[in-house]
């Protein structure tokens, strides 16, 4: 039954091309296209001026700085969250010491932790920026009572001191971001046979062997999607939400936490110069790109079926 | 039927399916349409209303049946005062149909109307979302408001309107020449703002020469009292009295040199003498512990509280603190203090501007109505109105008295009486934004306040920038007429 497949085919296929074509593929069309121009987004008469828009960038500081924290984010954010996250939800879910019945069982308590942790993940990152806005506040913050209900002097001033800011602003990101992948890997490794554990634990191996020799290389298609969408979160509006509510500025002190996609937003809503923002836009598609090609490339494995 | 595996290349396969898939996207999409037809749209220049009859009670020749469409920035303001002046709009004019609509993102939803060519017939453009003024009037976007200027006031027709207007709001509204582009309506006093109360206190008053200001500042120290603090968050509030300081220092013709972002503007001595006295506030140690952390709302609530005796301040901070002022506060404002007897200006002089920016839109179609409107906005009742309601002075002159002013609009009334004709009006935070904001403020003032800087490197780095923004071309340049 060849006949009318083609027709069959494309009858399932034309919405949702039709759909992405739309609302994905034109906008970036549309957008490298802008980048050509010197549309300024307050008027519809624009006109085209070649790659101005690119050697200015190739020329901007800040754009650099920008590109710079960016790619921070992009590396150390996945690494640092997606590490927690494992550790945390192998403790939870067989780090557990041997109990009666169970020979593969998480710490004590692990249902409250796993609340405790995924809690974040409901309230919205405009929400969590905003407290944590406090929090930093150097002279009534939580951060700074904590640090002097226990006797250290050291009263920093987080958000407004250049050196600390960017930091400040990712253990954010990694406190709201660490539930959601906790649960996400207790998922993966709930469908991990228990008899594999039994039998490692039978051949006298510890937690941290259990670990690397079982649950990581069995995980590891989970943790590969989880880093791509930590660095996208890492690279959009996660990253775009917390520098802009919460630090000096928004993007200082000093230039110290502007990210790609905050320059993005200045440039077209703050200088009114729609054309320069897609300009920016298309280097931070690229550094997408890239991104995802390595994770790609990196975390090809072959490929464990059980 | 329907296989997607592959039959003896008979069939399609899986691999095939999804490249042939990829590629019809990519070829199809630029069949889509011209890249010229995009989100900017083609301009149109819309069917403007036809006007009314010209009269004594309508002078702007306001068509009386044509609907008039307004938005409001929903801020700091609210709406009740613009809604006012609009409800008294519609009495005037029964048969037309006024659509007063209010919002706090302006940009978002008005940028689309611009660039479809349907923009409303006046806007409020304030807020965080303010749309770019100079932007707007360079691409033709805007209404020339001399008409409206031109016209006899509200309250008494041997009076043009522009004769009732506060100092420097005709001027504020010109970009490029003698059009009007943009009607300022509330009128802000900026400069140190302080508790009397709390300088009280201290057997302190408002210290008149900068020696003063470092010995009151000494003295609130023995006391464990700062005595500055400022926006550390936002450190384009600094400016707010250390421009007219420096403009007191120099005179006028510095700010103006500044603000044409003439060559080697800031290299004037004044501008050092001024950096100079504000940096040694933080050298000895008068700012306020950990203010280069505390965003605008923090600064203000720690000076409320007296943690702080001065913050650099406009008029707006007695509506925006109102929850953390205490009653017997006596807020007041003062001129900066003068540096010495070699001061090119007297002792008052003050930056007081317009604020609350209202634009009328070129391709609106009731112009005459959006005129209008501000006429009626412009007139004693509806001046005092606002006045009573947000606690702020308009741009009419006058309509202060008759009511009971709140301390803080009462001491910029004084201070505007002492300043005369000795009122700066600095305009580098509406003219180039970003040079303003995140150049000057964040990146210099805020890093030689919190004493990461020297006054040296921040006036060497500040003049970088703004030559870079007169080099600029994408950015559109003005002159102080």
């Amino acid at each position: 039954m060849q006949h009318g497949k083609y027709r069959f085919i494309v009858g399932f296929l034309v919405a949702p091309l039709v759909l992405y074509a739309v609302f994905v593929i034109w906008p970036f069309i549309q957008s490298i296209y802008y980048s050509f121009t010197d549309w300024t987004g307050l008027s519809p008469d624009f006109k085209m001026v070649g790659f101005a828009n690119y050697t200015r960038m190739f020329h901007d500081d800040v754009f650099w700085k920008s590109l710079e924290h960016s790619v921070y984010f992009v590396v150390l954010l996945p690494l640092v969250t997606l590490s927690l996250a494992l550790f945390f939800a192998f403790m939870l879910n067989v780090g557990g010491r041997r109990r009666k019945g169970a020979a593969v069982t998480g710490v004590r308590g692990a249902g409250f932790y796993k609340i405790a942790y995924f809690f974040p993940q409901v309230l919205s990152i405009a929400i969590v920026a905003l407290l944590f806005r406090f929090a930093y506040n150097p002279n009534d913050g939580a951060f700074n009572g904590a640090l002097k209900a226990v006797g250290i002097t050291w009263q920093p001033e987080w958000l407004g001191d250049p050196k600390l800011a960017l930091w400040a602003v990712m253990a954010v990101l990694v406190w709201s971001t660490v539930g959601f992948f906790v649960v996400l890997f207790s998922a993966g490794m709930a469908s991990i046979p228990k008899d594999f554990y039994e039998a490692a634990l039978l051949d006298g191996a510890g937690r941290a062997t259990t670990f690397f020799k079982i649950t990581l290389p069995l995980l590891w298609d989970t943790i590969q999607s989880g880093w791509v969408y930590m660095g996208i979160m890492a690279l959009g509006a996660e990253a775009f939400a917390t520098v802009q509510i919460m630090t000096v500025g928004p993007g200082g002190p000093a230039y110290s936490t502007t990210v790609l996609p905050l320059y993005v937003y200045q440039s077209a809503f703050r200088d009114a110069n729609a054309a320069y923002a897609t300009t920016i836009g298309v280097a931070l598609l690229i550094v997408t790109l890239l991104f995802a090609a390595v994770v790609m490339r990196l975390g090809r494995r072959e490929r464990l079926e059980y | 039927m329907g296989s997607t595996s592959a039959h003896d290349g008979a069939g399609v396969g899986r691999r095939d399916l999804i490249k042939r898939s990829a590629a019809l996207g990519l070829v199809g999409v630029p069949a889509m349409g011209f890249l010229s037809a995009c989100a900017s749209g083609s301009g149109s220049n819309g069917n403007k209303v036809k006007k009314g009859t010209k009269s004594k009670k309508n002078p702007l020749a306001v068509n009386e049946s044509a609907p008039l469409s307004v938005v409001i920035f929903d801020g700091g303001f609210g709406t009740k005062y613009a809604k006012d002046a609009t409800d008294q709009f519609h009495k005037n004019f029964p048969k037309a149909k006024v659509d007063f609509h209010t919002t706090q993102k302006i940009q978002s939803e008005l940028q689309p109307k611009f660039n479809g060519g349907t923009p409303p017939d006046l806007i409020d453009n304030s807020g965080a979302e303010q749309m770019d003024m100079g932007v707007l009037s360079s691409k033709k976007q805007l209404t020339d408001l001399t008409p409206l200027l031109d016209a006899p006031s509200y309250d008494d027709p041997s009076k043009k309107v522009r004769d009732t207007l506060r100092p420097g709001i005709v001027e504020m509204g010109q970009f490029d020449g003698a059009p009007v582009w943009v009607l300022y309506y509330a009128y802000t006093t900026y400069g140190v703002w302080y508790s009397k109360t709390n300088l009280g206190k201290l057997d302190l008053e408002y210290p008149k020469t900068w020696d003063e200001m470092l010995a009151a500042c000494a003295k609130a120290k023995k006391k464990g009292i700062a005595g500055w603090t400022y926006a550390g968050k936002y450190p384009y509030y600094i400016p707010f009295s250390l421009y007219p300081f420096i403009g007191k220092i120099g005179g006028r013709e510095v700010l103006d040199a500044i603000d044409n972002l003439e060559p080697n503007a800031w290299k004037h001595p004044a501008v050092k003498a001024a950096f100079d006295a504000y940096y040694e506030l933080y050298k000895k140690g008068y700012i306020l512990k950990g203010t280069p952390g505390l965003d605008h709302i923090g600064s203000q609530t720690e000076w409320a509280k007296g943690k702080a005796l001065f913050i650099p301040n406009g008029s707006w901070v007695e509506n925006e603190s109102a929850n953390v002022i205490p009653k017997d506060f006596q807020l007041s404002v003062g001129a900066p203090s003068s540096l010495d007897s070699g001061d090119k200006m007297p002792f008052g002089t003050i930056w007081a501007s317009g604020g609350e920016p209202y634009i009328v839109p070129a391709k609106g179609k009731n112009p005459e109505g959006a005129m209008e409107t501000l006429r009626i906005m412009l007139s004693e009742e509806y001046s005092k109105n606002t006045s009573k309601l947000v606690k702020t002075l308009t741009a009419f002159n006058g309509g202060t008295t008759g009511y009971q002013l709140t301390p803080g609009m009462e001491s910029a009334v004084a201070a505007l009486k002492l300043a005369g004709d000795n009122v700066l009006n600095p305009r580098l935070q509406d003219w180039y934004n970003k040079l303003e904001k995140e150049q000057i403020g964040v990146a210099c003032l805020g890093e030689m306040m919190a004493g990461r800087m020297t006054p040296a490197e921040a006036i060497k780095k500040i003049q970088a920038y703004a030559d870079a923004t007169a080099k600029d071309q994408s950015i559109t340049h003005y002159k102080h007429q």
